[in-house]
């Protein structure tokens, strides 16, 4: 049954080239979160106090990011765009589409971390002679940072699995690359392997950095 | 002093204050009460604006609370408020709960403001609790948090609606008394309230509201004695 | 340029026939992989929910991997490993095992969860009526506990339904993967991936709505 070598030497070889990718894996991801809770806020913000086009507009993409796949909307902003012309860089691709998907995720995720603060909680403020924004900036905000702490580690650990994606659209981070030597060598499970244990310990590494600095962030 | 003038309040169609004319002197502790749904808690919500009003004028020492050019924000330092759910901070410390508004809104330093804030919590009796976050306090100690919140912008009046409605029977005491104690500090209250005890006890005056309208308005002794108003006396009757 | 110019074709009534076909494959392999993924997943929570201790250290870990590699790597894993050991699988049957697989491992845990959302006193108030442990598990925990996780479930087999595009990377012609071909063919973009999106939108709106409304419903 296991007349087949296992041959881990020149896995071992492109390791330090894995790596390397892994590290363009976590800046892409961590780029995408960072755009995706700033976009996330808006939209949060924009389907809970407006209305008229801005409203729809926040309400399709959030939609459209929840109930298309990832991958739909990788290949939107890959040969979709280049229907009008507008051809992105892989990188472009991958950080557009996990931006697009992170900001809709987490724009619920917010939504539902505001409606969870009472207003009362702004009344008691505003009593204080507290102006909405600083109500808001002091009061609102850290509770719902709180309440959308998890589900951005979430969201951040989803990221990083995503960005394997880039592998379709010709974006040699770590999954990218992995197929790049694998199909050079044919040891393409030797590879993979190697890239699941890569993952594997990066997301490791976030949830337990999430759970450390959330123990020095939340006392209460 | 607040004075106010032949003031309507609208929630759509329900018509909740219908010509409230009121004057609360400099030192004066007056008790409001009356059904629920009598629109007392909503009196003290256009007193510091945060109902807006359909008609009438609500003036505080002269400022006239709902004008449009009224910095809001400056005149709600006068007036401290205390609600019924406590509404504490849960993301604060008692003392950052404290401390929050004179940074920000009156921009003291922070050791100031910590300062301010520490004695206000010795004030209320939370001199223990100062780092302690309000999940960890209960419901009394929390509403003594709130009033300790207020006092640190330094308000020349306290509005309390309902303040200890929400609280467990045997929490009612240790708030009370503390309201007890900004009253013999001659602080001027208006305490929208269920409990007729501190009513009658502590105040000054005594407003009876009913279906949105004052019904009548004197000396505890006259209220609880000899009531001119039919509803005066029905409730009395009812809540004791 | 004549000769590009027809092998260009366009989009023909024919090639809405050949999505439509994908589209199936696409509905096939998801319905296969979520039942087959629940029915598994919910034996991994009763297992999680009473071996405790045990399974907290064995299987735990181990489903635990499927939710922290991305799946496109379990995918190229497994379908590279099967033959080592023997195993001839097509790209469907590969497919259909890690998704059923990474189903069960998303499942386990919202089992588990409806499992101790019925918490002890109710089981205990089931048990003193005379109900066995099976009847109790049948007729107090499953439609409580499964009311209460709903929600999640809908929103793991949603999600594994958009996943299933990632099997297009074994070779087997899903929805998406017949759009890319049919992309590099017709050159409309924009069109075909319009058809997609429209076509996993129309299958995950109306259920995540529907999911949403029986959560608030239940809620009250």
């Amino acid at each position: 049954m296991f007349d087949y070598n296992f041959h881990w030497r020149p896995v071992m070889k492109s390791l330090p080239d894995l790596l390397e990718a892994a590290a363009l894996t976590l800046q892409v991801a961590v780029l995408a979160m960072v755009l995706g809770i700033v976009i996330g806020l808006c939209l949060a913000l924009a389907r809970l106090h407006l209305r008229g086009p801005v409203y729809w507009f926040a309400t399709v993409w959030v939609e459209l990011a929840r109930n298309t796949p990832a991958l739909f909307q990788l290949f939107f902003f890959g040969f979709g765009l280049g229907a009008f012309g507008l051809h992105l860089s892989p990188y472009l691709i991958v950080l557009a589409g996990l931006t697009f998907n992170c900001a809709g995720y987490l724009a619920e995720n917010f939504r539902g971390g505001f409606k969870a603060v009472p207003e009362t909680q702004i009344r008691a403020s505003r009593s204080l002679g507290m102006t909405p924004w600083q109500a808001y900036s002091r009061v609102v905000i850290p509770q719902v940072f709180r309440i959308v702490y998890h589900p951005i580690t979430n969201q951040m650990v989803w990221a990083v699995l995503m960005s394997s994606l880039g592998m379709l659209v010709g974006f040699r981070e770590l999954s990218g690359e992995t197929q790049f030597f694998a199909s050079r060598s044919f040891r393409i499970f030797e590879y993979f392997a190697v890239t699941a244990v890569i993952y594997y310990a990066i997301v490791k590494v976030i949830l337990l950095s999430s759970r450390l600095m959330a123990a020095r962030l939340f006392r209460y | 002093m607040i004075s106010i003038r032949d003031l309507h309040k609208y929630f759509g169609a329900l018509h909740v204050l219908k010509g409230i004319d009121l004057d609360v002197q400099k030192g004066e502790v007056l008790s409001v009460i009356g059904a629920s749904g009598s629109g007392k808690s909503t009196l003290l919500y256009c007193i510091n604006g945060l109902e807006a009003i359909q008609d009438g004028t609500v003036t505080v020492d002269g400022t006239d609370v709902h004008a449009k050019g009224t910095d809001i924000n400056t005149l709600r330092q006068k007036l401290g408020m205390v609600f019924q759910q406590w509404n504490s901070f849960p993301h604060l410390t008692a003392l950052e709960n404290v401390a929050l508004a004179p940074r920000i809104v009156k921009g003291k330093p922070k050791a100031e403001a910590r300062d301010i804030a520490a004695k206000q919590l010795q004030h209320v009796g939370l001199g223990e609790k100062l780092d302690v976050y309000p999940s960890a306090l209960s419901g009394g100690q929390q509403q003594r948090l709130a009033i300790a919140r207020a006092l640190a912008m330094e308000p020349e009046y306290m509005l309390f609606d309902e303040a200890t409605s929400a609280l467990d029977p045997e929490l009612v005491g240790e708030v009370l008394d503390t309201m007890r104690l900004l009253a013999d500090e001659g602080m001027t209250m208006i305490c929208v309230t269920h409990e007729m005890g501190f009513a009658r006890d502590v105040s000054d005056r005594v407003a009876f509201f009913h279906q949105g309208v004052m019904e009548e308005i004197g000396p505890p002794a006259q209220i609880f004695g000899d009531a001119r108003s039919e509803h005066t006396r029905k409730f009395l009757a009812n809540v004791r | 340029m004549e000769p590009t110019l027809k092998f260009f074709s366009g989009f023909a009534p024919n090639d809405l026939w050949y999505m439509g076909e994908a589209a199936l494959r696409t509905l096939w392999i998801s319905v296969l992989s979520i039942s087959l993924g629940t029915v598994l997943g919910t034996l991994f929570g009763w297992m999680l929910y009473e071996g405790r201790r045990a399974a907290a250290l064995t299987l735990a870990p181990v489903l635990d991997v499927f939710r922290s590699v991305p799946l496109i790597i379990q995918l190229v894993l497994f379908y590279n490993f099967a033959p080592i050991v023997g195993l001839n699988l097509d790209p469907f049957a590969s497919g259909t095992v890690i998704l059923t697989v990474y189903t069960a491992a998303l499942v386990a845990n919202v089992a588990r969860g409806g499992i101790e959302a019925v918490g002890a006193p109710m089981r205990r108030a089931g048990r003193s009526l005379g109900l066995s442990y099976w009847q109790d598990l049948r007729h107090v925990v499953l439609p409580i506990g499964g009311r209460a996780v709903f929600p999640s479930w809908v929103g793991v087999a949603l999600g594994v339904m958009k996943d299933s595009a990632l099997v297009s990377v074994l070779g087997y012609v899903e929805l998406l993967k017949a759009s890319q071909i049919l992309i590099t063919r017709t050159q409309e973009p924009f069109l075909i991936l319009a058809l997609a999106g429209a076509f996993y939108f129309a299958l995950s709106y109306p259920v995540s709505r529907y999911a949403t409304y029986l959560e608030n419903r239940w809620a009250q």
